[in-house]
């Protein structure tokens, strides 16, 4: 049996100081509010705490490690990519509602004059709520996965460093931004209200089109992405296989994480209705003053 | 929100129309870097990509005992090389990079570049070269299980990259590209 080269298996196949960057930030904000949430006894929760830290680690992984090298030699590798970045790890991130104590660990100072100025610029606020309407949300979501793998587009991204870069960072970012809009246990969001049956609505209405293209490309018999066969595979695989498997990605459990998704709004609705009466969660309101529903965990 | 679809559709159309005239093979402008490279050439000798920089380069990487996509590449080349104008070939060449420095040393890559003609340069490199380069091309190679004769499949790329004379990249060859599509973009190429 061979032993594990995890030191070439965690190298990043190209290092983005980008990315590196990024990770540390977050990361270090995260432990900072966690130990701060900690000190005021803000219940945050050790399920909220995996969700993230997981989220985080499986997003680093198929971002910045020897899985970025598969990912853009092997079609069927680059949709299991944007599944964790596009659903997976964006779920995760999202579940965890991790904007209160990513908002404590941000130094005091920053926090006034950065973040909180930020928070209520109208510009920001505008854009956030455009982005988080119930129909831009789900159509940029579902919109995103075609206009990527618009054949053309696709070869483009795969050429060129800086397009691939955009291209994951864009999956992430609209990942969590959808998937916060579906999870969110506040209804009251971004001066939208978005109850948890029109959540379900929706979470039933993506799954449609993410078939649709799933299936075309897993039975489609003519090579729609040639872009790996002239840049080489990562070992030889046949390039029908490697579409075939690759559609069936975009499939199968892009329409399962959608279930999973209903499960969770509805495991909200429950305990909604079981918690009618009781006052509300005070974990947020510490954070914010109310002068935002971005970094709200709780209604 | 009629303002921001406006705006949208008005950035598509913008992006849509900034493209010159059709080239036949695909035009990559832009999308990669410029050409660079330090390999070993047919001597034996340390070379960079200053030392074809007065030509229109023709990347491609291969290995000698390549059974099909590199015969019929190259073949396909030496095509178009033909079928140029009066003195144009010599404005071009064809940089076949061996990924495989196990079986080509300089003097079996000589022989394989000069049967394609003289406009052909066989060019070499440790892994670490090779594998600089090929990630600057965005493109990878690979070694698959040798047989009992100890030969081996090596998995590689089947585009040629085309630089200008400024080591601009410029265009992408593939397999399906007809002779008559290369031969035009080339002459284009040259003509600058």
């Amino acid at each position: 049996m061979q032993t594990i080269d995890w030191g070439y298996l965690l190298t990043p196949y190209q290092f983005s100081p980008v990315i590196v960057g990024v990770t540390v930030v977050v990361l270090a904000l995260y432990i900072r509010g966690a130990r701060a949430a900690a000190q005021q006894q803000l219940p945050v929760g050790f399920g909220r705490h995996l969700a993230f830290f997981a989220g985080l680690t499986l997003c680093y992984a198929v971002l910045h490690t020897r899985f970025d090298y598969y990912a853009q030699y092997m079609f069927f590798m680059h949709r299991l990519q944007h599944l964790v970045l596009h659903h997976l790890g964006a779920f995760l991130i999202a579940l965890s509602a991790p904007w209160s104590v990513l908002a404590l660990g941000v130094p005091v100072g920053i926090r006034k004059r950065g973040l909180r100025p930020l928070l209520c610029n109208p510009m920001a606020r505008g854009l956030y709520r455009v982005l988080q309407h119930p129909v831009v949300a789900p159509t940029l979501f579902v919109g995103l996965i075609y206009f990527w793998l618009t054949p053309s587009v696709h070869f483009d991204a795969m050429l060129n460093l800086r397009l691939y870069h955009l291209m994951n960072a864009s999956m992430l970012v609209d990942g969590i931004l959808f998937w916060w809009l579906m999870l969110n246990p506040s209804v009251q969001h971004a001066a939208v209200r978005l109850g948890y049956g029109r959540r379900i609505l929706i979470l039933v209405l993506i799954t449609l089109p993410q078939v649709v293209l799933g299936a075309y490309i897993a039975l489609s018999k003519q090579e729609l992405f040639d872009i790996y066969a002239l840049c080489g595979r990562a070992w030889p695989v046949p390039p029908e296989v490697d579409q075939q498997l690759g559609g069936l990605l975009t499939w199968i459990p892009a329409a399962m994480m959608s279930v999973l998704g209903i499960l969770v709004v509805l495991r909200m609705l429950l305990h909604q209705e079981q918690a009618q009466s009781e006052a509300p969660n005070p974990t947020a309101a510490e954070v914010d003053d109310g002068d935002s529903g971005r970094i709200r965990s709780t209604p | 929100m009629r303002r921001i679809v406006l705006a949208l559709a008005a950035v598509i159309l913008l992006v849509g129309c900034d493209r010159g005239p059709e080239w036949q093979t695909r035009y990559i402008g832009g999308l990669m870097p410029e050409l660079q490279f330090r390999l070993t050439d047919e001597n034996g000798q340390t070379v960079t990509a200053a030392a074809y920089a007065d030509t229109v380069n023709l990347l491609f990487f291969g290995y000698t005992s390549c059974p099909d996509v590199c015969p019929i590449t190259l073949g396909q080349m030496r095509q178009v090389l033909d079928r140029l104008p009066e003195g144009m070939a010599d404005q071009i060449r064809v940089l076949f990079v061996s990924v495989d420095p196990e079986r080509d040393d300089p003097e079996s890559l000589r022989r394989y570049a000069d049967f394609f003609g003289d406009r052909f340069v066989g060019l070499t490199g440790s892994r670490e070269q090779l594998d600089t380069l090929t990630r600057r091309y965005r493109t990878t190679y690979g070694y698959g299980e040798p047989d009992a004769q100890g030969n081996y499949p090596v998995s590689h790329g089947s585009a040629v990259y085309a630089f200008d004379t400024q080591g601009r990249a410029q265009l992408l060859i593939r397999g399906e590209d007809t002779i008559d599509a290369i031969l035009a973009d080339l002459i284009r190429l040259v003509q600058g």
